[in-house]
């Protein structure tokens, strides 16, 4: 059982296998389960996920308000062609919009690796998909690679923005699906792990200031942007760029800083963007009243 | 390592907008259920920390009283389970701590009817994984490493044994396991984790069994 990116990437290069096999291997080894039940069950997960984005880009709208619309703005852009940063990066970036407007509107998803980050994957996946023109055998690779580098941050520092801010949730998403371009587009193990550091030092830092605690603003946008986030990183790491501080230091540097951010910037709604006059103003809109504490029966 | 399966990264299937909050919320109401064995006629729901920042944008309040109705995850009922529950009778109350917990996401699950009542703390980790912390005051002390049961008994003589027999019976090792009661000869737990994921059907098996009256799969 690998523990770390590093032993993750040795399996793969000395098996000479890719790193989704190497996830499917080890998820047969501890589940005992077979081959096929396994990729069947990824099977399933990929199909919600197409769900959800061609639901948000038919267009949806949360309960607040908040949220919703977007996607279809971004996917109108793009077919104008006047994008100035590439249709495949905007394709990205609106079916990740796409899934999380679909979770905000409290909509079936698949957590990747949690709900409030799971636009990356999805978002990212079916914008190369274009390019790369993959198998669904290879689509499915995909997410056990995602997943593979996902593993090793669940273990080793948090997915949980409660414990670890947003940098635990949209940037592990972010580095898992930068991993994952860059073994569909046939790059090495060692890249797909250059792919995560490169992806993942740019999100560290990330705070979760939900307004209103709900998982909206920013967090769609968030999502937005790692999705572009992973994907330039992808083309970076492709393109034989390195990372100077290895994968795992930037996973374990990610976990402390999670440790000392105040509780304020954990997913409790009382700082950052939560705290900014606009979001308490919405949060007073959508709750009626300002948040206070005490027995509430319903 | 607190994650074992791919699916606890990629996944759960689930209806938004929170893994932690909706997700797990719905997986710790769903063990307090399945520990009750029936729909309880109230329900007194204690949040701490983020759980209690932000349950009513999370849906965390719909996704508890979701999984006490027993369902699951994805089912798109959740979004209207208050609802629900209220008219099936179930009077609900949400208590909005202010305590410090241990973990950010916990919640206290008070159920009960005319017959009986349980009592439940759980914690979600993070991706939709949760961990059940204590049961009806017992603490539990899993490492949360390893899928684990739990195993609601009346305290006689032999109900351990017949347990771990159909374990053997099925080639699944225990790696731990905990023996505790409040009072001689009354109700008991057996918390048991094994090295391999348990079946439902072993479940079923296993509560069939003379002395055993519940039992609940807690860490998958």
């Amino acid at each position: 059982m690998f523990r770390n990116v590093a032993e993750l990437v040795e399996l793969a290069s000395t098996q000479n296998k890719k790193i989704s096999e190497i996830m499917i291997e080890q998820e047969m080894e501890v589940t005992g389960r077979t081959r096929e039940q396994i990729l069947k069950q990824m099977d399933v997960n990929l199909t919600v996920m197409e769900q959800a984005v061609e639901r948000g880009l038919n267009g949806v709208k949360s309960h607040s308000g908040l949220t919703g619309g977007d996607a279809v703005l971004l996917q109108k852009y793009i077919q104008s062609g006047k994008s100035l940063c590439g249709d495949t990066i905007l394709d990205a970036v609106s079916k990740a919009v796409a899934t999380n407007e679909v979770n905000a509107a409290m909509g079936t998803i698949c957590a990747t690796p949690t709900a409030g980050s799971a636009g990356v994957v999805p978002g990212t996946l079916f914008a190369v998909r274009g390019k790369l023109q993959p198998t669904r055998e290879q689509m499915i690779a995909f997410l056990f690679t995602s997943g593979a580098f996902g593993f090793v941050v669940a273990n080793n520092a948090s997915i949980s923005g409660a414990a670890g801010g947003c940098q635990a949730e949209v940037g592990s998403a972010a580095g898992m699906a930068a991993a994952a371009i860059v073994e569909m587009a046939g790059g090495t193990p060692a890249q797909c792990a250059e792919a995560m550091a490169i992806t993942l030092k740019n999100m560290l830092g990330l705070v979760c200031d939900p307004v209103a605690g709900l998982v909206e603003v920013p967090c769609v946008k968030r999502n937005a942007m790692g999705a572009a986030n992973a994907m330039v990183a992808a083309d970076m790491a492709l393109a034989g760029i390195t990372s100077r501080i290895p994968c795992d230091e930037v996973i374990d540097a990610m976990y402390k800083i999670g440790q000392t951010m105040p509780t304020a910037l954990k997913e409790t709604a009382q700082g950052g963007l939560a705290a900014t006059p606009t979001g308490r103003r919405l949060e007073a809109k959508i709750f009626g009243i300002p948040h206070v504490h005490g027995e509430q029966q319903q | 390592m607190k994650y074992k399966s791919v699916f606890d990264i990629i996944g759960p299937v689930m209806i938004g907008p929170s893994s932690s909050h909706t997700a797990g919320a719905a997986r710790i109401g769903r063990v307090a259920r399945s520990l009750f064995g029936r729909e309880p006629k109230w329900a007194k729901i204690s949040l701490y920390g983020s759980f209690a920042q932000t349950y009513k944008g999370h849906g965390t309040d719909v996704a508890i009283i979701g999984g006490l109705l027993d369902f699951d995850t994805f089912d798109e009922r959740i979004i209207g389970s208050i609802a629900i529950a209220q008219s099936n009778g179930m009077e609900i109350t949400f208590i909005e701590e202010e305590a410090i917990p241990d973990h950010p996401n916990t919640a206290k699950v008070v159920i009960g009817d005319d017959q009986g009542e349980l009592e439940l703390v759980g914690i979600s980790i993070g991706g939709g994984k949760i961990e059940i912390t204590e049961l009806n005051g017992f603490e539990l002390r899993l490492s949360g490493h390893h899928p684990a049961i739990l195993v609601v008994h009346n305290d006689r003589f032999g109900a351990i044994a017949s347990v771990s027999n159909i374990l053997a019976s099925h080639e699944l090792n225990i790696g731990h396991m905990e023996v505790s009661r409040k009072e001689k000869g009354m109700l008991a737990l057996m918390t048991i984790e094994v090295d391999q994921n348990i079946d439902d059907s072993v479940i079923k098996e296993l509560e069939a069994l003379d002395h055993v009256v519940k039992v609940a799969k807690i860490v998958e």
